[in-house]
């Protein structure tokens, strides 16, 4: 798709996030009214309103592209003062392969169907792609939001600049890299498990946190990935809708016996196709990416458990350090003072830890209950739709 | 030209043929006085007595298919065709002439004797009448599919009940046990009577060797199951499609097979049998003639026909590729929600959070629920909508087959035409000619000949205005049973999908207070 200016309106706002009580304080509100695609890159419109003294106006607006919310996230990471946070996960990649190669495939197979059916599939597509979009727009967005909302993170530095800096951000990121050169992150993906799993655990809630991080993140993983195939399966059955359709508006064209319900049968068809298509979309919002922002989320919580893991490490070795510097009686001020250091370290991780924890609980809880809720609805609504079109077209054929 | 080709085609794969089925095909040829008439025209005679389902007037006849092939050398047995006879056509179908090399046909015509014209013509109207309106009351059941035997030679015996007012059968409800081959061989029968004067039947469902071997091998899974079960509805289909057709249900053969417990086997239904690989060699020589014979239409209403039926034919395959897909996508739903409804329990187990973890439970299963509407929406996709459009793709077939015979009937009348005017020539010539002994011989030779080969045209002539009005009147009815049968189907279909979506808002209704729960 080339160059192409997507406003996005207020239902499509109101419908898009997963998560809840974003975007409230009124001291600093973020959000993305609208992007621009230009072939692979998106350009984000990032707009915010805030009442904080910190920023020089009080309402202004940046565009930025996705390396740059990356660039945002990694400094987040890399930033010892929030090790005992959960950093808000990084928006994936915007993935725009799927609708691509289907409309490569749809270009391939044009001759073989009527003019009708192209457009039709056609108009498919270009729906999934805004679609691809709308959701792209959203996991960026909620991760601007889940900063603002944050006591912490609102008011870190990067963050702010983030927001407020009027000029390309390439630069800044590619010193950053320079500097971390995402080793550590790489570090960080390998060691994590064994980690975790490894070290003993005194504190009866982290344990407990641990054990069920673990279990939830490979159930609600597992989860997501047959979601996404349920969704495939349902987009194929609308599409497959699309083809009768336009078949049985060939047949009634050329038939000239009175085989006048061939026709309503190709509108009904038609009008299916269309509800079944939301259903899909809808499920995929609701459901899908619920459970995909979700896995991140809970990725992001084993991280922490990781960082408090380390930190107890840590400590372990500064208390043998210090034994053993008691022991040679060498340098013992100085490993005792590591050792304080340490321990001091890993309570401020485990308490903000433990709080941080909980309220992700919360946090998570609500908003399954939110979009569990909103689904349902959504199918009975369509459910509805769809039975009063097929009852419509029985009577129409009975009544002849 | 085109007839010597083919007699030298044909001879050469029947001489390998009669190496395969030799016994049967000498005896057959036995068995008659003039080599070219057909087996059953013989049998006729003692088969009426012997049946016990008195000589019903049914429309029969002699097939004499293979008169193409042999137009100079053969005998033609003609049938006066408004006139039939009752016929029951014992064992294979009378399609199979016994095969004669030229050099060994006589020059004799058997005038067949003929049946009551009128009283036919009345009862047909009748049964006609009693089709066109509620009377019309027989409604068949094929069920209860039984494996008889072991191993290779089992096979799977239908229980077919026929529940009927109408007075050609004994009783108004009866059963028999049938098999798939004696279906394949009644379809055989009624084709061979009835195909080439331009009625339209039904054709039977296909063969699939597949299939058979997994059930006879004894494969008691899904796949296996489903097979039968769609043979079974493929089969019940069938039958009510022959028996709803006035003529059809009339035919001893059709009657025999609804009613008699006893069948002959119908072996000649074998693929490889030698009545199997004639049907293969006639069915190449039908497409080498539909190439060489260019027909002058004078009816355009056959030409514009013809043309309607190529269009509908394209269509309904693609309908039909398009619904075929739809099953198996709504199939592959099924299976992708049930895989997520196992994912979401097992989340549901593991969430901490008591109100959340019950609420995931149920959302599983409310989505195995829903796995279940999505089979059984698969199921009615195909055993309503795919199998209807399937089994007129094939009726398609069928009618295509009756414009190709009304072609072969005016080819052969043609041809008629042509050899007495070649007889004609020759009587000329013998007049000029200056040979006076012998003359007198030849002549009166040849003056028989012209009267034979006029009678020939003039009964070419009758059979192709029969056909012709005959397809006319089946193409109407096709037609009128078509938007009939679509349209119940269709109703029926529809009301499928209406009730899939019935079930969803229960499903999601009962699940909507399980969500709010979650505090």
């Amino acid at each position: 798709m080339s160059s192409s200016f997507l406003p996005l309106s207020e239902e499509m706002f109101q419908a898009r996030s997963v998560s809840v009580d974003l975007n409230n304080d009124a001291s600093l509100l973020i959000d993305i009214p609208d992007a621009l695609c230009e072939r692979d890159k998106v350009k984000f419109t990032v707009h915010t309103k805030t009442t904080l003294g910190t920023f020089q106006k009080p309402e202004f607006s940046v565009s930025r592209q996705h390396e740059d919310f990356i660039w945002l996230h990694d400094t987040l990471v890399e930033t010892e003062e929030y090790a005992g946070l959960i950093i808000p996960p990084a928006p994936p990649k915007p993935d725009f392969e799927s609708p691509r190669e289907k409309m490569h495939k749809l270009g391939e197979g044009e001759a073989s169907m009527t003019k009708e059916e192209y457009a039709k599939m056609k108009q498919e597509l270009e729906a999934e792609y805004l679609a691809v979009f709308k959701k792209t727009v959203q996991v960026h967005e909620i991760f601007l939001q889940r900063l603002s909302s944050h006591p912490v993170f609102s008011k870190d530095r990067n963050f702010q600049i983030f927001l407020e800096y009027d000029q390309d951000l390439s630069v800044r990121r590619k010193n950053a890299k320079e500097m971390f050169g995402g080793f550590f992150k790489n570090m960080v993906k390998t060691a994590d498990e064994v980690l975790i799993s490894g070290t003993k655990e005194v504190d009866e809630f982290f344990d407990q946190e641990k054990t069920f991080l673990l279990d939830y993140f490979s159930k609600i993983k597992d989860a997501t990935s047959k979601a996404e195939k349920m969704t495939r399966s349902h987009k194929n059955v609308a599409d497959d809708y699309i083809h009768v359709s336009a078949t049985l508006n060939s047949l009634s064209a050329e038939d000239s016996t009175p085989l006048k319900h061939l026709e309503k049968l190709a509108d009904l068809f038609e009008k299916l196709r269309k509800v079944e298509g939301r259903v899909a979309s809808d499920q995929e919002l609701k459901l899908t990416e619920l459970l995909r922002y979700y896995m991140r989320d809970i990725q992001a919580a084993k991280d922490l458990l990781y960082r408090r893991a380390r930190a107890l490490a840590d400590y372990e070795n500064a208390n043998k350090a210090l034994d053993k510097a008691r022991l040679k009686s060498k340098d013992v001020a100085q490993a005792q003072q590591h050792q304080q250091q340490c321990l001091q370290k890993f309570d401020t991780l485990s308490e903000s830890g433990k709080k941080e924890l909980t309220s992700f609980k919360g946090r998570r809880v609500l908003a399954f209950r939110k979009n569990l809720i909103e689904m349902a609805e959504l199918e009975i609504k369509h459910a509805k739709s769809n039975m009063a079109l097929l009852q419509g077209c029985v009577e129409l054929l009975k009544s002849n | 030209m085109r007839d010597e080709l083919f007699c030298s085609l044909f001879y050469i794969t029947v001489v390998t043929v009669l190496g395969i089925s030799g016994i049967d095909m000498a005896h057959k040829a036995k068995n008659h006085s003039s080599p070219s008439s057909p087996e059953p025209a013989s049998l006729q005679v003692e088969d009426v007595s012997a049946n016990s389902n008195g000589p019903k007037t049914a429309e029969i006849l002699i097939d004499d298919d293979q008169d193409d092939l042999f137009a100079e050398a053969t005998e033609e047995v003609s049938l006066d065709s408004p006139e039939r006879e009752p016929i029951l056509s014992d064992g294979p179908s009378p399609a199979i002439t016994p095969v004669t090399p030229t050099a060994l046909i006589s020059n004799r015509i058997e005038p067949k004797v003929i049946g009551v014209p009128s009283m036919f013509e009345r009862s047909l109207d009748e049964v006609e009448e009693e089709a066109g309106g509620d009377l019309f009351d027989i409604n068949i059941s094929v069920s209860d599919p039984e494996k008889v035997g072991d191993g290779m030679n089992a096979y799977m015996a239908y229980k077919v009940t026929t529940k009927t007012s109408l007075t050609i059968f004994n009783q108004s409800e009866f059963s028999v046990k049938r098999r798939f081959s004696d279906f394949l061989g009644l379809h055989s029968k009624l084709a061979s009577k009835y195909m080439h004067i331009g009625y339209i039947v039904p054709p039977a469902p296909e063969k699939s060797i597949v299939g058979m071997t997994k059930v006879k091998v004894g494969k008691e899974d899904l796949s296996s199951t489903e097979f039968v079960e769609k043979r079974r509805s493929a089969l019940e289909r069938y039958l009510m499609r022959t028996v709803k057709h006035p003529t059809l249900i009339q035919d001893p053969d059709v009657i025999q097979f609804l009613e008699s417990s006893e069948l002959p086997r119908a072996v000649s239904t074998q693929a490889l049998s030698g009545a199997g690989i004639l049907r293969m060699v006639n069915k190449a020589a039908d497409a080498v003639n539909k190439m060489t014979i260019k027909m002058n239409e004078s009816d355009a209403w056959f030409e514009e026909k013809q043309q309607q039926f190529e269009n509908l034919d394209q269509q309904l395959r693609k309908l039909h590729a398009s619904v075929e897909a739809l099953v198996c996508h709504r199939k592959e739903l099924s299976v992708n929600t049930a895989s997520f409804a196992r994912s979401a329990a097992m989340l549901g187990n593991s969430e901490d959070h008591t109100a959340l973890s019950r609420a995931l439970s149920q959302l599983a299963e409310v989505e195995e629920k829903i796995d279940q509407l999505h089979q059984e929406q698969a199921y009615a996709d195909f055993y309503l909508f795919s199998e209807l459009l399937g089994d007129y793709v094939r009726l398609i077939t069928a009618v295509k087959g009756v414009f190709d015979q009304r072609m072969k009937t005016w080819s052969k009348w043609q041809d008629a035409q042509v050899m007495l005017q070649k007889k004609r020539e020759a009587e000329a010539k013998l007049h000029l000619a200056n040979k006076p002994d012998k003359l007198q011989q030849a002549k009166d030779e040849i003056k028989e000949e012209i009267e034979e080969w006029e009678g020939k045209v003039q009964q070419g002539e009758r059979d192709f205005e029969q056909i012709s009005k005959t397809i006319r009147k089946e193409v109407g009815r096709f037609e009128k049973e078509r938007v009939k049968d679509f349209k119940v189907v269709i109703i029926k279909y529809l009301e499928s999908l209406v009730h899939t979506q019935q079930q969803l808002i229960k499903y999601w209704e009962a699940f909507l207070p399980e969500a709010k729960a979650i505090a």
